[in-house]
């Protein structure tokens, strides 16, 4: 079964103490700098919605976000544009995006060192209701992709993958490592 | 885009109906066609304008970051889907949802849609549509079909075609209606849609329906034409019938609807309608945009005139069984709750105490409740949507509906069951309370994502919404019940002529620098179907807003006088002691070095580039053309104390004694010589900034500078109040045009 669109979200330590305003600027500026290879558009404030997508920094490729959907503060990625390759480069191509977004975002001034990956919670949604609905088949047909992947991405230490549950999600894989993992370390398993 | 674009089709076939998924399927080739070249730009960018997808901010290319214009490179190079419309650009889908009615599936079906094509956010538009912004325009035809096989079409939501109709949120439960309006509403969307003889207008058209004349849920007056519910009793029967006006509308200069009959039967509905549309499609305005609108061809033909060849066309018509076919089973449609009615609980939360007061209403059908959920800036969550779509199916029979104020209403809530809901509400972040008060703003896009906007009115909305959360409860109940609408641009999409407190986008320059301003407009009203337009009194620098709303809503309080409207308010208090008021608020800031100044709400570019860096004391740089363009501020000022006053004759003379100053402002840049004499200004005017475009708006072209050259042409015919007026509105028009004139002619070129 053919995976595209790719979301990895990535969940942040103590959300509750992350002020999601001066994020605005930043992203801004990561437009006027255009320093990747994807072209970024816009920035999307939402965070006067609850429980919503927070700010988005919108791109043609793929959008970024600090995303706090299900009460669940991370930083994510949102593939738009398909991808060629296996499953395994679109799902490292999406956690690479994600992870070198959230070590950008860990290091910025502006941000006063508050937004920190946890370590530990990796949530991977497939995009695409037609390519990969929310069912039990889907499950089936994936899960040896999710656990190549994670085996891969946490480097054979121990982790847990459970799945959503509602058929009107997403296609969503909560994957856990049991020892929380820096963004550094996470980034040279993909390379 | 994405790659499952291709199994849509398929997987969906058996489930669009015929003459939508024939309309996609043609949408698909124009989009495949003028991939490879065969089909000219602005062809496509009409045609995909009739199927609701609409172009975006930076659609262009082109982004200013705060220090310069920055070239966005989209991966289709040249291609356009429009003049200056980059292939590649995010767009924005508007859907259509006739008198806002939706099913819980329908809600499932947005959600994905957001989750899937967009950013996962939909918005409520202050005309009942939905919207998803960011969707790449090849994704647009699976949206539509998508929303096709849920039973909802973006057929007409843009372009110059019948728009959605739109129709009171509380039809058929209120207890003020005479009849519930939804069925005949639903008829003549079902009937208009894609009918030949709505396919040549020269701009859009809008229908709405009312059930009473004394509230706002429908806003008949400010509509192309509108439809009130009445009723009469003939042969001892009581018959069901519509007041129609036509010609009104809001737009830059807003015009209320005239009264075209009194009693327009329900078999005469369609029909009228369908002759109304052949008149507008024959003799409306084809070339200039600006004065297409219908309430144009009504003002000009006067509206005996109007209604004299409406009438005519109405019996050159072959009659069509859809006129009437509809009849027998509106006259008995009523929606059915899903629970037995009950009695509110007395006791609750505080929360949920203040959240039925504000937000809920009881129905005229015994025991039950509409409840209303305020939606933030009018935006929703694909998760709350699916929360919703459950929620509505657990105390409802589905009866959902959109509504003008940008939030959604659940109809038929047993009054048993309010506690119970509103716990669910809470629990899907949908439980706030304040509908329909201060807090409740209403905003268009502006800035954020619509390509006309000039100041960011959803940035300011959500800084109001704020500052008067944080404050609400110690706000008076006076100041609790007013409403505060804005809009990006003068185009009015966010309604500010029929708010207590409206503003729009304009921009200035102080100090040399461009800054964002809002123009305070006062005096409209919502009730009555928004039964009057208020005038911009001053333009205020965007920071300086919230202050400019503290001012007017604690002066109102504190000096109302029994039972006085904030409308009655504003006219006893008269604009020249309101702009006493407010007027240091326009002034530049203290400290020159406040950059956040020269920043709108929510955006931290600076609001322009144009003037930085000319280093030294910009604060003392003030050109004679501002000098002349305040000028003419304080005649247009003048003009509408006279109107105020009812010295009409004065306060034409003097709005168009302050367009000729305005024109003569920038003149003088080129010939600081011109004389005093207003042909010869206009005449220059016209040689010199109107010829050669340099006054043409980006987006409005010469459509200000249209409004001088008809008041001079009209210039020694006598004002009524109606023209007058008018001409204020356009004068205030023209003179923000030429400020932005002056800012474009003076700014150094794009680095």
């Amino acid at each position: 079964m053919e995976m595209q669109h790719i979301n990895v979200k990535l969940l942040v330590r103590e959300a509750q103490s992350v002020d999601l305003e001066p994020l605005i600027p930043v992203f801004h500026s990561w437009i006027e700098n255009q320093n990747g290879d994807e072209l970024l558009i816009d920035v999307a404030d939402y965070t006067h919605v609850p429980a919503g997508p927070g700010v988005v920094l919108i791109g043609h490729e793929g959008n970024y976000s600090v995303d706090n959907t299900g009460n669940r503060l991370g930083v994510r990625y949102n593939r738009k544009e398909s991808l060629d390759g296996s499953n395994q480069d679109r799902l490292a191509q999406a956690a690479r995006a994600a992870l070198s977004a959230f070590q950008r975002l860990e290091t910025e001034p502006r941000l006063g060192g508050k937004l920190l990956f946890n370590g530990k919670d990796v949530e991977i949604f497939v995009n695409d209701r037609l390519l990969a609905p929310n069912n039990a088949a889907t499950r089936d047909a994936l899960d040896a992709d999710f656990q190549l992947f994670s085996r891969k991405l946490f480097r054979g230490k121990p982790y847990s993958i459970s799945y959503g549950e509602d058929p009107r999600s997403l296609f969503t894989a909560f994957v856990k490592a049991a020892q929380p993992l820096p963004i550094g370390e996470l980034l040279e398993a993909l390379a | 885009m994405k790659v499952s674009n291709s199994s849509w089709a398929e997987r969906l076939a058996g489930k669009i109906p015929e003459s939508l998924g024939r309309e996609i399927d043609n949408f698909e080739t124009e989009i495949a066609l003028r991939k490879q070249g065969k089909l000219d730009e602005r062809l496509f960018a009409e045609t995909r304008l009739r199927r609701g997808a609409y172009g975006q901010r930076y659609d262009n290319g082109q982004r200013h970051n705060g220090k310069t214009v920055q070239q966005l490179r989209y991966p289709s190079g040249e291609l356009t889907k429009g003049p200056n419309t980059m292939w590649d650009a995010p767009g924005m889908q508007r859907i259509k949802i006739p008198a806002g009615g939706l099913n819980a599936d329908q809600l499932e079906t947005l959600a994905d849609l957001a989750e899937e094509y967009s950013d996962g956010i939909a918005h409520v538009t202050t005309r009942q549509d939905f919207q998803l912004h960011y969707v790449h325009i090849e994704d647009t035809p699976t949206v539509m079909r998508r929303l096709a096989a849920a039973g909802i079409t973006t057929r007409e939501a843009c372009g110059n075609s019948v728009r959605n109709v739109t129709a009171c949120p509380y039809s058929g439960v209120c207890p003020d209606e005479k009849f519930d309006v939804t069925p005949y509403s639903r008829a003549l969307s079902k009937f208009l849609l894609g009918h030949p003889d709505t396919q040549n207008f020269g701009r859009k058209f809008k229908h709405s329906f009312s059930g009473c004349s004394q509230h706002a849920c429908g806003l008949a007056s400010m509509h192309d034409m509108g439809m009130v519910a009445v009723t009469k009793i003939e042969n001892g029967k009581e018959k069901r019938g519509f007041e129609v006006s036509v010609g009104g509308g809001l737009g830059a200069v807003p015009y209320q609807a005239k009264l075209f009959d009194s009693f327009v039967p329900p078999e005469e509905l369609l029909p009228l309608a369908q002759a109304i549309s052949r008149v507008f499609a024959r003799l409306g305005e084809k070339k200039n945009r600006s004065r297409a609108r219908i309430k144009f061809l009504v003002q000009d033909l006067g509206i005996e005139k109007f209604k004299e060849l409406v009438l005519e066309e109405r019996k050159t018509l072959t009659e069509d069984p859809r006129w009437t076919e509809f009849i027998p089973a509106a006259e008995t449609f009523e929606e059915a709750p899903l629970r037995p009615g009950g009695k509110a609980p007395l006791l609750g939360s505080e929360s949920f105490q203040r959240w039925v007061k504000t937000n809920t209403r009881a129905q005229k059908q015994d025991g039950y409740t509409v409840a209303t959920i305020a939606l933030p800036l009018g935006d929703i969550t694909a998760a709350q949507l699916r929360s919703l779509a459950d929620i509505a199916r657990r105390f409802t029979r589905e009866t959902i509906r959109s509504t003008v104020e940008q939030n959604i209403v659940l109809r038929w809530i047993s009054q048993s069951d309010l506690a119970e809901l509103h716990k669910a509400l809470e629990a899907a972040g949908l439980g706030a309370s304040g509908a329909g008060s201060i807090v409740d703003i209403a905003a268009c896009p502006g800035t954020d994502t619509c390509k006309l906007g000039i100041s960011s009115s959803r940035g300011l909305a959500a800084e109001l919404r704020k500052r008067l959360n944080e404050k609400n409860f110690q706000l008076d109940d006076s100041v609790v019940k007013l409403h505060i609408k804005i809009s990006g641009c003068f185009n009015s999409c966010g309604q500010h002529h029929v708010a207590d407190l409206g503003f729009y986008g304009v921009s200035r320059k102080m100090s040399g620098y461009a800054v964002p301003h809002f123009q305070v407009v006062l005096g409209g009203e919502w009730e009555h179907n928004g039964a009057s337009y208020g005038l911009p009194v001053i333009a205020i620098p965007s920071k300086n807003i919230p202050e400019v709303v503290s001012r007017l809503t604690d002066r109102y309080a504190a000096n109302r006088k029994d039972g006085e409207s904030f409308k009655d308010f504003i006219g006893r208090t008269g604009k020249v002691e309101l702009k006493k008021m407010l007027e240091d608020l326009a002034r530049p800031p203290a400290d020159p070095s406040d950059r956040s100044f020269f920043q709108d709400w929510g955006d931290p570019r600076q609001y322009t580039i144009a003037d930085i860096g000319t280093g030294e004391c910009a604060g003392e740089v003030v050109s004679s053309v501002e000098f002349d363009l305040a000028a003419a501020e304080r005649e247009l000022f003048e003009a509408q104390v006279a109107l105020e006053d009812r010295e009409t004759e004065q306060a034409g003379t003097k709005a168009y004694g302050s367009m000729v100053r305005a024109a003569k402002a920038l003149v003088k840049i080129e010939s600081s010589n011109i004389a005093d004499d207003p042909a010869l200004i206009v005449r220059e005017f016209r040689a010199r900034f109107y010829d050669t475009q340099k006054f043409f708006d980006p987006f409005a072209g010469g459509k200000f500078a249209h409004y001088l050259f008809s008041a001079q042409e009209k210039s020694g015919q006598p004002y009524t109040p109606d023209s007058a007026r008018y001409l204020i509105d356009e004068a205030q028009l023209f003179i923000d045009a030429a400020h932005s004139c002056y800012n474009r002619i003076s700014a150094p070129a794009p680095v």
